[in-house]
Protein backbone atom coordinates (compact mmCIF):
# COMPACT_ATOMS: atom_id res chain seq x y z
CA UNK A 1 0.00 0.00 0.00
CA UNK A 2 3.06 2.71 0.85
CA UNK A 3 4.33 1.55 -2.26
CA UNK A 4 0.97 2.55 -4.19
CA UNK A 5 -0.21 5.70 -2.34
CA UNK A 6 3.24 7.36 -0.85
CA UNK A 7 2.82 9.68 -4.41
CA UNK A 8 -0.49 10.96 -3.31
CA UNK A 9 0.74 11.18 0.27
CA UNK A 10 3.45 13.55 -0.22
CA UNK A 11 1.25 16.09 -2.50
CA UNK A 12 -0.77 16.25 0.13
CA UNK A 13 2.04 16.83 2.24
CA UNK A 14 2.79 19.60 -0.63
CA UNK A 15 -0.69 21.28 -0.23
CA UNK A 16 -0.68 21.25 3.41
CA UNK A 17 2.62 22.85 3.63
CA UNK A 18 0.98 25.59 0.81
CA UNK A 19 -2.49 25.69 2.91
CA UNK A 20 -0.28 26.44 6.44
CA UNK A 21 1.22 29.72 4.84
CA UNK A 22 -1.82 30.63 3.60
CA UNK A 23 -3.75 30.45 7.14
CA UNK A 24 -0.79 31.32 9.39
CA UNK A 25 1.22 34.22 7.48
CA UNK A 26 0.18 37.26 8.16
CA UNK A 27 1.35 39.31 4.90
CA UNK A 28 -0.67 39.22 2.03
CA UNK A 29 1.56 38.72 -0.55
CA UNK A 30 3.27 35.35 1.57
CA UNK A 31 -0.36 34.56 1.06
CA UNK A 32 -1.11 34.43 -2.18
CA UNK A 33 2.59 32.85 -2.47
CA UNK A 34 1.16 29.77 -0.39
CA UNK A 35 -1.98 30.06 -2.39
CA UNK A 36 0.14 29.32 -5.51
CA UNK A 37 1.81 26.32 -3.73
CA UNK A 38 -1.43 24.75 -2.85
CA UNK A 39 -2.26 25.41 -6.47
CA UNK A 40 0.88 23.99 -7.63
CA UNK A 41 0.35 20.68 -5.58
CA UNK A 42 -2.78 20.25 -7.17
CA UNK A 43 -1.86 19.98 -10.66
CA UNK A 44 0.66 17.63 -9.20
CA UNK A 45 -1.91 15.21 -8.02
CA UNK A 46 -4.38 15.85 -10.86
CA UNK A 47 -1.38 15.01 -12.92
CA UNK A 48 -0.47 11.52 -11.26
CA UNK A 49 -4.10 10.52 -11.25
CA UNK A 50 -3.81 10.64 -15.17
CA UNK A 51 -0.21 8.82 -15.11
CA UNK A 52 -0.62 4.68 -16.14
CA UNK A 53 2.87 3.00 -15.77
CA UNK A 54 4.97 2.60 -18.73
CA UNK A 55 2.47 4.70 -20.14
CA UNK A 56 3.41 7.09 -23.36
CA UNK A 57 3.08 11.03 -23.85
CA UNK A 58 -0.20 11.42 -25.60
CA UNK A 59 1.06 12.42 -28.78
CA UNK A 60 -0.31 9.94 -30.64
CA UNK A 61 2.56 7.40 -32.56
CA UNK A 62 2.89 4.12 -34.71
CA UNK A 63 3.18 1.16 -32.73
CA UNK A 64 2.17 2.63 -29.27
CA UNK A 65 -0.90 1.60 -27.72
CA UNK A 66 -0.75 2.89 -23.84
CA UNK A 67 -1.02 6.34 -23.26
CA UNK A 68 -1.43 8.49 -20.15
CA UNK A 69 -4.87 9.82 -19.79
CA UNK A 70 -4.92 13.21 -21.57
CA UNK A 71 -8.23 14.72 -19.99
CA UNK A 72 -6.41 15.57 -16.69
CA UNK A 73 -3.37 17.40 -18.63
CA UNK A 74 -6.09 19.31 -20.45
CA UNK A 75 -7.63 20.49 -17.39
CA UNK A 76 -4.61 21.27 -15.73
CA UNK A 77 -3.15 23.45 -18.59
CA UNK A 78 -5.90 25.71 -19.16
CA UNK A 79 -6.01 25.98 -15.13
CA UNK A 80 -2.33 27.21 -14.68
CA UNK A 81 -2.92 29.74 -16.79
CA UNK A 82 -6.16 30.87 -15.35
CA UNK A 83 -4.76 30.49 -12.29
CA UNK A 84 -1.71 33.25 -13.06
CA UNK A 85 -4.21 35.34 -14.10
CA UNK A 86 -6.19 35.05 -10.90
CA UNK A 87 -3.16 35.47 -8.94
CA UNK A 88 -2.13 39.03 -11.04
CA UNK A 89 -5.61 39.66 -9.54
CA UNK A 90 -5.02 39.17 -6.31
CA UNK A 91 -1.72 41.27 -6.19
CA UNK A 92 -3.20 43.94 -7.74
CA UNK A 93 -5.53 44.02 -4.85
CA UNK A 94 -2.72 43.45 -2.22
CA UNK A 95 -0.81 46.94 -3.81
CA UNK A 96 -3.89 48.78 -3.95
CA UNK A 97 -4.48 47.93 -0.05
CA UNK A 98 -0.91 48.85 0.35
CA UNK A 99 -1.47 52.35 -0.93
CA UNK A 100 -4.53 52.57 0.52
CA UNK A 101 -3.35 51.65 4.57
CA UNK A 102 0.74 51.76 3.68
CA UNK A 103 1.17 48.30 5.05
CA UNK A 104 0.46 44.57 3.53
CA UNK A 105 0.56 43.11 7.22
CA UNK A 106 -2.94 41.88 8.27
CA UNK A 107 -3.00 43.04 12.29
CA UNK A 108 -2.40 46.41 11.16
CA UNK A 109 -4.79 46.67 8.52
CA UNK A 110 -7.44 45.35 11.21
CA UNK A 111 -6.33 47.76 13.73
CA UNK A 112 -6.51 50.76 11.11
CA UNK A 113 -10.34 49.42 10.02
CA UNK A 114 -11.89 49.28 12.96
CA UNK A 115 -15.00 47.71 10.81
CA UNK A 116 -13.00 44.14 10.99
CA UNK B 1 19.84 47.18 -15.92
CA UNK B 2 19.82 48.94 -18.92
CA UNK B 3 24.00 49.68 -18.27
CA UNK B 4 24.80 45.91 -18.22
CA UNK B 5 26.42 45.26 -21.66
CA UNK B 6 25.89 41.57 -20.86
CA UNK B 7 22.24 41.74 -19.92
CA UNK B 8 21.54 43.98 -22.89
CA UNK B 9 23.68 41.81 -25.84
CA UNK B 10 22.40 38.45 -24.23
CA UNK B 11 18.71 40.00 -23.94
CA UNK B 12 19.17 41.02 -28.14
CA UNK B 13 20.40 37.82 -29.32
CA UNK B 14 17.74 35.22 -27.30
CA UNK B 15 14.55 37.65 -27.10
CA UNK B 16 14.49 36.89 -31.13
CA UNK B 17 14.55 33.37 -31.09
CA UNK B 18 11.75 33.03 -27.95
CA UNK B 19 9.21 35.25 -29.75
CA UNK B 20 10.38 32.81 -33.19
CA UNK B 21 9.97 29.45 -30.47
CA UNK B 22 6.68 31.17 -29.44
CA UNK B 23 5.34 30.83 -32.77
CA UNK B 24 6.91 27.44 -33.54
CA UNK B 25 5.00 26.26 -30.33
CA UNK B 26 2.09 28.02 -31.77
CA UNK B 27 1.66 27.02 -35.11
CA UNK B 28 3.07 23.27 -34.29
CA UNK B 29 1.49 22.54 -31.07
CA UNK B 30 -1.28 19.83 -33.49
CA UNK B 31 1.74 17.69 -33.95
CA UNK B 32 4.01 18.22 -31.18
CA UNK B 33 3.82 19.54 -27.62
CA UNK B 34 2.38 23.21 -27.74
CA UNK B 35 -0.82 24.88 -28.12
CA UNK B 36 -2.05 28.44 -28.20
CA UNK B 37 -1.57 28.46 -24.08
CA UNK B 38 1.68 27.30 -23.82
CA UNK B 39 2.46 30.31 -27.39
CA UNK B 40 0.60 32.57 -25.55
CA UNK B 41 3.03 32.76 -22.59
CA UNK B 42 6.05 32.52 -23.81
CA UNK B 43 5.47 35.37 -26.62
CA UNK B 44 4.64 37.32 -23.87
CA UNK B 45 8.24 36.16 -21.87
CA UNK B 46 9.92 37.71 -24.64
CA UNK B 47 8.36 40.90 -24.05
CA UNK B 48 8.62 40.78 -20.34
CA UNK B 49 12.57 39.88 -20.66
CA UNK B 50 12.52 43.54 -22.93
CA UNK B 51 11.05 45.24 -20.46
CA UNK B 52 13.21 44.07 -17.50
CA UNK B 53 16.07 44.68 -19.14
CA UNK B 54 15.35 48.20 -21.36
CA UNK B 55 12.60 49.08 -19.03
CA UNK B 56 8.73 49.69 -18.93
CA UNK B 57 9.26 52.86 -21.18
CA UNK B 58 10.84 50.85 -24.11
CA UNK B 59 8.40 48.31 -23.95
CA UNK B 60 5.33 50.67 -23.78
CA UNK B 61 6.80 52.03 -27.41
CA UNK B 62 7.23 48.90 -28.50
CA UNK B 63 4.11 47.21 -28.09
CA UNK B 64 1.32 50.48 -27.18
CA UNK B 65 -1.00 49.76 -24.44
CA UNK B 66 -3.72 50.80 -26.30
CA UNK B 67 -2.83 47.73 -28.76
CA UNK B 68 -2.70 45.49 -26.04
CA UNK B 69 -5.99 46.54 -24.77
CA UNK B 70 -7.21 45.68 -28.53
CA UNK B 71 -5.69 42.11 -28.98
CA UNK B 72 -7.17 41.64 -25.52
CA UNK B 73 -10.39 41.55 -26.99
CA UNK B 74 -9.28 40.05 -30.18
CA UNK B 75 -8.49 36.68 -29.49
CA UNK B 76 -11.66 36.34 -27.42
CA UNK B 77 -13.38 37.33 -29.94
CA UNK B 78 -11.72 35.07 -32.65
CA UNK B 79 -12.20 32.25 -30.66
CA UNK B 80 -16.09 33.22 -29.97
CA UNK B 81 -16.75 34.23 -33.56
CA UNK B 82 -15.19 30.79 -35.19
CA UNK B 83 -18.05 29.33 -33.34
CA UNK B 84 -20.56 31.98 -35.15
CA UNK B 85 -19.23 30.98 -38.32
CA UNK B 86 -19.97 27.14 -37.83
CA UNK B 87 -23.54 27.98 -36.94
CA UNK B 88 -23.43 30.27 -40.04
CA UNK B 89 -22.36 27.27 -41.79
CA UNK B 90 -25.42 25.24 -40.88
CA UNK B 91 -23.96 23.19 -37.79
CA UNK B 92 -23.44 23.33 -34.23
CA UNK B 93 -21.69 26.13 -31.95
CA UNK B 94 -18.03 25.13 -32.28
CA UNK B 95 -18.50 22.61 -34.62
CA UNK B 96 -15.83 22.96 -37.08
CA UNK B 97 -16.23 19.89 -39.45
CA UNK B 98 -18.62 22.35 -40.97
CA UNK B 99 -15.93 24.74 -41.60
CA UNK B 100 -14.63 22.97 -45.04
CA UNK B 101 -15.83 20.17 -47.82
CA UNK B 102 -13.95 17.60 -45.89
CA UNK B 103 -14.50 17.43 -41.96
CA UNK B 104 -10.74 16.39 -41.47
CA UNK B 105 -9.58 20.03 -43.05
CA UNK B 106 -12.31 21.72 -40.99
CA UNK B 107 -11.31 20.45 -37.76
CA UNK B 108 -7.66 21.27 -38.75
CA UNK B 109 -8.82 25.09 -39.54
CA UNK B 110 -11.04 25.22 -36.54
CA UNK B 111 -7.82 23.95 -34.28
CA UNK B 112 -5.38 26.06 -35.60
CA UNK B 113 -8.36 29.21 -35.75
CA UNK B 114 -9.40 28.81 -32.15
CA UNK B 115 -5.55 28.09 -30.72
CA UNK B 116 -4.33 31.41 -32.43
CA UNK B 117 -7.14 33.55 -30.44
CA UNK B 118 -6.12 32.02 -27.16
CA UNK B 119 -2.36 32.82 -28.09
CA UNK B 120 -3.41 36.63 -29.07
CA UNK B 121 -5.80 36.68 -25.93
CA UNK B 122 -2.56 34.90 -23.07
CA UNK B 123 -0.26 36.75 -24.22
CA UNK B 124 -1.78 40.28 -24.20
CA UNK B 125 -3.26 39.64 -21.21
CA UNK B 126 0.18 38.55 -19.72
CA UNK B 127 1.75 42.08 -21.20
CA UNK B 128 -0.97 43.83 -20.01
CA UNK B 129 -0.46 42.71 -16.48
CA UNK B 130 3.55 43.14 -16.43
CA UNK B 131 3.34 46.60 -17.58
CA UNK B 132 0.09 47.37 -14.68
CA UNK B 133 2.33 46.16 -12.31
CA UNK B 134 6.54 47.05 -13.39
CA UNK B 135 4.67 50.87 -14.42
CA UNK B 136 3.55 51.72 -11.10
CA UNK B 137 5.57 53.22 -9.86
CA UNK B 138 7.14 55.04 -12.94
CA UNK B 139 7.26 59.15 -12.83
CA UNK C 1 13.33 1.64 -11.04
CA UNK C 2 15.26 4.26 -12.55
CA UNK C 3 12.13 6.43 -13.05
CA UNK C 4 10.98 5.66 -8.94
CA UNK C 5 13.85 6.65 -7.81
CA UNK C 6 14.08 10.39 -9.73
CA UNK C 7 10.22 10.42 -8.27
CA UNK C 8 11.48 9.97 -4.94
CA UNK C 9 14.10 12.49 -5.34
CA UNK C 10 12.33 15.09 -7.21
CA UNK C 11 9.23 14.70 -4.33
CA UNK C 12 11.86 14.90 -1.94
CA UNK C 13 13.15 18.42 -2.95
CA UNK C 14 9.60 19.72 -3.32
CA UNK C 15 8.78 19.21 -0.16
CA UNK C 16 12.39 20.94 0.77
CA UNK C 17 11.27 23.95 -1.26
CA UNK C 18 8.04 24.23 0.10
CA UNK C 19 9.14 23.80 3.55
CA UNK C 20 11.47 26.60 3.09
CA UNK C 21 9.12 29.07 1.91
CA UNK C 22 7.04 28.57 5.05
CA UNK C 23 10.15 29.10 7.48
CA UNK C 24 11.41 32.05 5.41
CA UNK C 25 10.49 35.91 6.08
CA UNK C 26 12.30 37.33 3.27
CA UNK C 27 9.45 37.82 0.72
CA UNK C 28 12.25 37.93 -2.02
CA UNK C 29 13.77 34.29 -1.23
CA UNK C 30 10.09 33.06 -0.44
CA UNK C 31 9.43 34.19 -4.34
CA UNK C 32 12.09 32.44 -5.57
CA UNK C 33 11.78 29.09 -3.70
CA UNK C 34 7.94 29.69 -5.50
CA UNK C 35 9.76 29.88 -9.02
CA UNK C 36 12.00 26.98 -7.57
CA UNK C 37 9.17 24.67 -7.02
CA UNK C 38 7.45 25.75 -10.42
CA UNK C 39 10.15 24.26 -11.98
CA UNK C 40 10.92 21.10 -10.31
CA UNK C 41 7.04 20.56 -10.47
CA UNK C 42 7.48 21.25 -14.81
CA UNK C 43 10.33 18.33 -14.37
CA UNK C 44 7.78 16.19 -12.27
CA UNK C 45 5.12 16.74 -14.91
CA UNK C 46 7.82 15.72 -18.06
CA UNK C 47 7.70 12.26 -15.67
CA UNK C 48 4.48 11.82 -15.49
CA UNK C 49 4.03 11.99 -19.40
CA UNK C 50 2.51 15.83 -19.02
CA UNK C 51 4.87 17.35 -21.72
CA UNK C 52 2.17 20.23 -22.45
CA UNK C 53 1.19 21.28 -18.94
CA UNK C 54 5.24 21.13 -18.04
CA UNK C 55 5.59 23.37 -20.95
CA UNK C 56 3.09 25.48 -19.45
CA UNK C 57 4.19 25.36 -15.94
CA UNK C 58 7.86 25.89 -16.61
CA UNK C 59 6.95 29.11 -18.69
CA UNK C 60 4.12 30.70 -16.76
CA UNK C 61 5.20 29.24 -12.74
CA UNK C 62 8.95 30.27 -13.26
CA UNK C 63 8.46 32.93 -15.98
CA UNK C 64 5.71 35.13 -14.94
CA UNK C 65 4.07 34.29 -11.91
CA UNK C 66 7.54 35.07 -10.15
CA UNK C 67 8.26 37.83 -11.79
CA UNK C 68 4.75 39.40 -11.03
CA UNK C 69 5.53 38.03 -7.23
CA UNK C 70 8.78 40.23 -7.51
CA UNK C 71 7.07 43.07 -9.28
CA UNK C 72 4.72 43.59 -6.45
CA UNK C 73 7.33 43.07 -3.62
CA UNK C 74 9.14 45.58 -5.53
CA UNK C 75 6.03 47.82 -4.43
CA UNK C 76 4.93 46.72 -1.02
CA UNK C 77 8.56 45.99 0.47
CA UNK C 78 10.33 42.80 0.76
CA UNK C 79 10.28 42.16 4.23
CA UNK C 80 7.57 40.33 6.49
CA UNK C 81 6.93 41.32 9.88
CA UNK C 82 7.38 38.29 12.15
CA UNK C 83 4.10 37.71 13.54
CA UNK C 84 3.48 38.77 17.47
CA UNK C 85 1.39 36.31 18.31
CA UNK C 86 2.00 32.59 17.14
CA UNK C 87 -0.67 30.00 17.89
CA UNK C 88 -0.72 26.31 17.06
CA UNK C 89 -4.10 26.51 15.52
CA UNK C 90 -2.87 26.63 12.32
CA UNK C 91 -0.93 24.28 12.15
CA UNK C 92 -4.17 21.94 14.68
CA UNK C 93 -5.93 22.89 11.27
CA UNK C 94 -3.50 21.81 8.73
CA UNK C 95 -2.59 18.22 10.59
CA UNK C 96 -6.44 18.05 10.58
CA UNK C 97 -7.16 18.52 6.84
CA UNK C 98 -4.10 16.39 5.68
CA UNK C 99 -4.88 13.67 7.78
CA UNK C 100 -8.51 13.68 6.68
CA UNK C 101 -6.70 13.77 2.99
CA UNK C 102 -4.77 10.76 3.15
CA UNK C 103 -7.53 8.98 4.67
CA UNK C 104 -9.70 9.66 1.88
CA UNK C 105 -6.47 8.41 -0.33
CA UNK C 106 -6.66 4.87 1.15
CA UNK C 107 -9.78 4.20 -1.16
CA UNK C 108 -7.94 5.67 -3.87
CA UNK C 109 -6.37 3.25 -6.82
CA UNK C 110 -3.01 2.87 -7.02
CA UNK C 111 -0.41 5.54 -8.41
CA UNK C 112 -0.35 4.34 -12.25
CA UNK C 113 -2.78 1.37 -12.48
CA UNK C 114 -4.05 1.02 -15.53
CA UNK C 115 -7.56 -0.28 -14.57
CA UNK C 116 -8.00 3.11 -12.16
CA UNK C 117 -12.02 4.21 -12.81
CA UNK C 118 -10.37 7.59 -14.49
CA UNK C 119 -8.88 5.09 -17.50
CA UNK C 120 -11.87 3.57 -18.22
CA UNK C 121 -14.84 6.64 -18.86
CA UNK C 122 -14.05 9.09 -21.84
CA UNK C 123 -9.98 9.32 -22.20
CA UNK C 124 -9.79 5.75 -24.12
CA UNK C 125 -12.47 7.70 -26.20
CA UNK C 126 -10.72 10.46 -27.24
CA UNK C 127 -7.39 8.49 -27.71
CA UNK C 128 -8.85 5.82 -30.39
CA UNK C 129 -11.30 8.56 -32.07
CA UNK C 130 -8.88 11.63 -31.84
CA UNK C 131 -7.28 10.75 -35.04
CA UNK C 132 -10.37 9.61 -37.05
CA UNK C 133 -12.14 12.64 -35.64
CA UNK C 134 -9.97 15.32 -35.69
CA UNK C 135 -6.81 14.19 -37.36
CA UNK C 136 -4.50 15.48 -34.77
CA UNK C 137 -1.42 13.26 -33.41
CA UNK C 138 -1.57 15.19 -30.20
CA UNK C 139 -4.55 14.47 -28.36
CA UNK C 140 -4.11 17.24 -25.64
CA UNK C 141 -4.77 19.85 -28.32
CA UNK C 142 -7.58 17.69 -30.03
CA UNK C 143 -9.34 17.59 -26.61
CA UNK C 144 -8.26 20.91 -25.80
CA UNK C 145 -9.52 22.85 -28.88
CA UNK C 146 -12.00 20.85 -30.47
CA UNK C 147 -14.07 18.36 -27.70
CA UNK C 148 -13.85 20.37 -24.52
CA UNK C 149 -14.19 23.72 -26.92
CA UNK C 150 -16.70 25.39 -25.27
CA UNK C 151 -14.52 24.50 -21.97
CA UNK C 152 -11.78 26.37 -23.25
CA UNK C 153 -13.94 29.50 -24.36
CA UNK C 154 -14.67 29.75 -20.77
CA UNK C 155 -11.04 29.59 -20.15
CA UNK C 156 -10.23 32.11 -21.90
CA UNK C 157 -13.15 34.23 -20.71
CA UNK C 158 -11.67 33.76 -17.33
CA UNK C 159 -7.73 35.11 -18.47
CA UNK C 160 -9.92 37.77 -20.44
CA UNK C 161 -11.94 39.33 -17.16
CA UNK C 162 -8.75 38.76 -14.90
CA UNK C 163 -6.90 41.10 -17.83
CA UNK C 164 -9.49 43.59 -17.30
CA UNK C 165 -9.49 43.35 -13.82
CA UNK C 166 -5.70 43.80 -13.29
CA UNK C 167 -6.04 47.02 -15.95
CA UNK C 168 -9.09 48.49 -13.36
CA UNK C 169 -7.17 47.80 -10.60
CA UNK C 170 -3.67 49.50 -11.49
CA UNK C 171 -4.90 51.21 -15.33
CA UNK C 172 -1.93 51.43 -17.26
CA UNK C 173 -0.46 54.95 -16.84
CA UNK C 174 0.78 57.13 -19.72
CA UNK C 175 3.76 58.70 -19.49
CA UNK C 176 2.76 62.64 -18.13
CA UNK C 177 4.46 64.91 -20.97
CA UNK C 178 5.38 68.83 -19.08
CA UNK C 179 2.85 71.15 -19.27
CA UNK C 180 0.35 68.58 -20.89
CA UNK C 181 -1.91 67.01 -17.90
CA UNK C 182 -4.47 64.75 -19.23
CA UNK C 183 -8.05 65.56 -18.56
CA UNK C 184 -8.27 62.80 -15.65
CA UNK C 185 -5.51 61.59 -13.88
CA UNK C 186 -5.72 57.28 -12.86
CA UNK C 187 -4.73 57.33 -9.42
Amino acid sequence: MIAGLYNYWIVILLMMTGFYVVISSGNLVKKIIGLNLFQASVFILYISIGKIANGHVPILQEGVSNYSNPLPHVLILTAIVVGVSTTALGLALVVRIRETYDSVEEEEIHRQDESL
Amino acid sequence: MIDNPVLRIIAKIIIPMILLFALYVQFHGDYGPGGGFQAGVIFAAGFILYGLVFGTEALRSAIPPGVLRLLIAVGLLLFAGVGVVTMLAGSDYLAYNALAQDPLAGQHLGILAVEFGVGITVSAVMITIFLAFAGRNDP
Amino acid sequence: MLIEVINIVLLALLAVTAIAAVRLHDLFAVAMMFGIYSLLAAVMFVLLDAVDVAFTEAAVGMGISTVLMLGTIGLVGRHERASAHRSLLPLAVVVATGVALIYGTLDMPFFGDPDAPVHQHVAPFYISESPSQTGVPNVVTSILASYRGYDTLGELAVIFTAGVGVLGLLGLRRRKRPGKEGPHDDR
